[in-house]
């Protein structure tokens, strides 16, 4: 019986009929050009962004603000302290709700609330950036006027889902007879938590943050009437706010040649920045 | 605090009740900062609600219904916007989800692990880069092309037949007529307009079906391939016999998921649409999506009533993503506890 074996093998391979051949190779090669396909717009518009931006990513790049319409020179300080800012800023919120609400969704998940808050929470992931941008405008610019705060709170509502989320997967990585270690040795369930728990999942929740913070970097739709965007620099969280993205649409849509090499320099900035954000975020998940 | 003090006897030692207050206290507080989530999605319905309600009692559903949208005569309805939204987005899923199972079949099936890791990656990027530089991309390398195409390729010296099937479309437009052979006329000389919409969409919208596709196919177990190549099966009959009809279920939440981000899509599109008020005509003309218009509209929309239908498109917007990415949820978790968790 098993000496029989590789003789049928040998007469499938020769009986294959040639149409069944020419198909396969034919879907092969039709797969591996919808691949180079899917990859090209990446290294396009990398390649696009290093030739037009680089030459004006210089020094002066970082240390001045733009010139005024129609003049030459100039650079987007005003925008780089603002994204910093109201990163920093939308941070607070996104970490401390995130986190929290992926501990509430892994170690409470018998509370009768954890269905709604994880529904919720997913739904959120959902919701376009332009309308959180609506809703902060209505929450804060109508009150408070055009401000850093606001876009920081609309940038801080988008970093929530994805912080819930990676955290709520990272907790559930850390095996149970670590919590059962803990409270066994008399500590109560909140000290286990956080002194065994969340240290061993640090570095995934890190992970979470670091591209809950690369996504929302980006995002320039939910800035337009929150944060407004502001030619000079300004530290005043409650005072309208530049930002890389909103410096971007703003030379990208504009008639003038120094706003578009600015714009196009922005981007290739902020586009190495996500990159490397996102790279040392998943080379720091994997290593785990 | 009262209620723990009752309880030592039951317990060894005093500490344990100490213990049972501190995690109520924690409890609370970590379910107060839950329920920031909460929060935060009943605060929008509210907002967007509210602000949405004098553009709704206005016009009602023929808010949906009506195609003019004025802000001079004060007009308001979003059909335009809503079929804009609606083609650019299928059309861009169409297009982007053979790309992306092929890229995800690649990856998981044909490609080494050296090469398998590296495209992964690049298709994770490209779900990384923003909005706007899409845009910026969109409108200074491929609208330049397009418009060449369409000047190349409908060129009224060179081709003056369909130059004359341009002039007889002019002339159904202004009867308000459209027709199939209409939909390729050239429109747009800037290039700008619902192809290019459409072109960039397809783009930002692949590495969500690409990278749901590609872990719902590496679920797919090794028995249904080994299975199918003992019986002498080519490698691309094993991927549409066996794989392919095994992750379907999984690669339509991706593919859902992916309609979600497009309906949604914003500066990309708004950046390059053309944001005409026209319903669709020709796939080479302007046009406009709901989030195109709160983009374009929204800081300039000083009237209460115009103000109010933008919000109002923002939460027609927010109710079609809730749908749209729930149902995505859904289909991805039901399959998901299997084979993952």
């Amino acid at each position: 019986m098993t000496r029989a074996v590789p003789a049928p093998t040998t007469r499938t391979r020769h009986t294959l009929s040639p149409a069944r051949r020419v198909k396969n190779t034919l879907m092969g090669g039709l797969i591996l050009l919808a691949t180079l396909i899917v990859v090209a717009p990446l290294i396009l518009i990398f390649v696009y962004l290093l030739r037009e931006g680089l030459g004006a990513l210089n020094l002066e790049f970082f240390t001045r603000t733009p010139a005024p319409e129609g003049e030459t020179g100039g650079g987007l300080l005003n925008a780089i302290t603002g994204s910093l800012m109201m990163l920093a800023m939308a941070s607070v919120i996104g970490v401390l709700v995130g986190v929290a609400g992926g501990i509430f969704l892994a170690e409470y998940p018998r509370h009768p609330l954890m269905p709604t808050v994880r529904m919720i929470s997913d739904v959120l992931a959902g919701i376009p950036a332009i309308v959180m941008g609506l809703v902060a405008y209505g929450l804060i610019v109508l009150v408070f006027g055009f401000s850093g705060l606001a876009g920081a709170l609309a940038l801080g509502f988008l970093m929530i889902p994805i912080v819930v989320r990676t955290t709520e997967e990272v907790l559930k990585l850390v095996p149970l007879t670590v919590r059962e270690a803990g409270l066994a040795l008399g500590l109560p369930q909140w000290l286990v938590i956080l002194r065994i728990v969340l240290p061993a999942a640090a570095g995934g929740i890190v992970t979470g943050v670091m591209l809950a913070l690369a996504r929302v970097a980006g995002e320039a739709a939910p800035l337009l009437f929150t944060a407004f965007g502001n030619n000079s620099v300004n530290l005043d969280p409650t005072k309208p706010m530049s930002a890389l993205p909103l410096e971007i649409y703003r030379g990208a849509t504009s008639a003038y040649d120094e706003n578009q090499r600015l714009a196009k320099a922005g981007a290739l900035l902020l586009i190495t920045l996500i990159f490397v954000t996102s790279l040392l975020a998943r080379r720091a998940s994997r290593r785990r | 605090m009262s209620e723990p003090a009752r309880r030592p006897p039951v317990r060894s030692a005093g500490s344990a009740a100490l213990s049972s207050a501190s995690d109520r206290v924690f409890q609370v507080l970590i379910l107060a900062l839950a329920s920031v989530i909460v929060l935060v999605f009943v605060l929008s319905v509210y907002q967007l609600g509210r602000e949405a309600w004098p553009a709704l009692g206005a016009f009602g559903l023929r808010f949906f219904t009506e195609r003019t949208w004025n802000p001079v005569e004060g007009t308001f309805g979003a059909a335009t916007m809503i079929v804009g939204t609606l083609v650019t987005s299928l059309a861009a899923l169409a297009i982007s989800v053979p790309l992306a199972v092929a890229s995800a079949l690649f990856v998981a099936e044909y490609a080494p692990k050296w090469l398998a890791n590296p495209v992964g990656y690049l298709v994770e990027l490209l779900a990384a880069v923003p909005s706007v530089v899409y845009g910026l991309w969109a409108l200074f390398v491929l609208a330049p092309i397009l418009a060449r195409w369409q000047t190349t390729f409908f060129n009224p010296d060179l081709y003056p037949e369909r130059f004359a099937l341009f002039t007889r479309c002019s002339a159904l437009w202004a009867e308000n007529q459209t027709s199939l052979q209409c939909l390729f006329v050239p429109n747009s000389a800037a290039g700008r307009g619902l192809a290019l919409a459409i072109i960039i969409l397809t783009v930002m919208i692949l590495p969500y079906t690409a990278s749901v596709a590609r872990d719902v196919i590496r679920l797919v177990p090794a028995d249904q391939r080994e299975a199918m190549y003992a019986l002498g099966a080519t490698k691309w009959e094993v991927i549409s016999r066996a794989i392919l009809p095994y992750a379907r279920a999984g690669i339509l939440g991706g593919v859902i998921l992916a309609l979600g981000r497009a309906l949604g899509e914003t500066l990309a599109v708004a950046m390059v649409i053309g944001d005409s008020q026209e319903i669709l005509r020709s796939i080479w003309g302007n046009a406009s999506t709901m989030a195109s218009v709160i983009a374009n509209q929204f800081g300039d929309a000083q009237e209460r009533l115009h103000r109010s239908s933008v919000v109002a498109l923002g939460l027609t917007l927010f109710f079609l993503s809730v749908i749209v990415n729930y149902a995505a949820r859904l289909i991805i978790a039901r399959l998901t506890p299997k084979g993952i968790q």
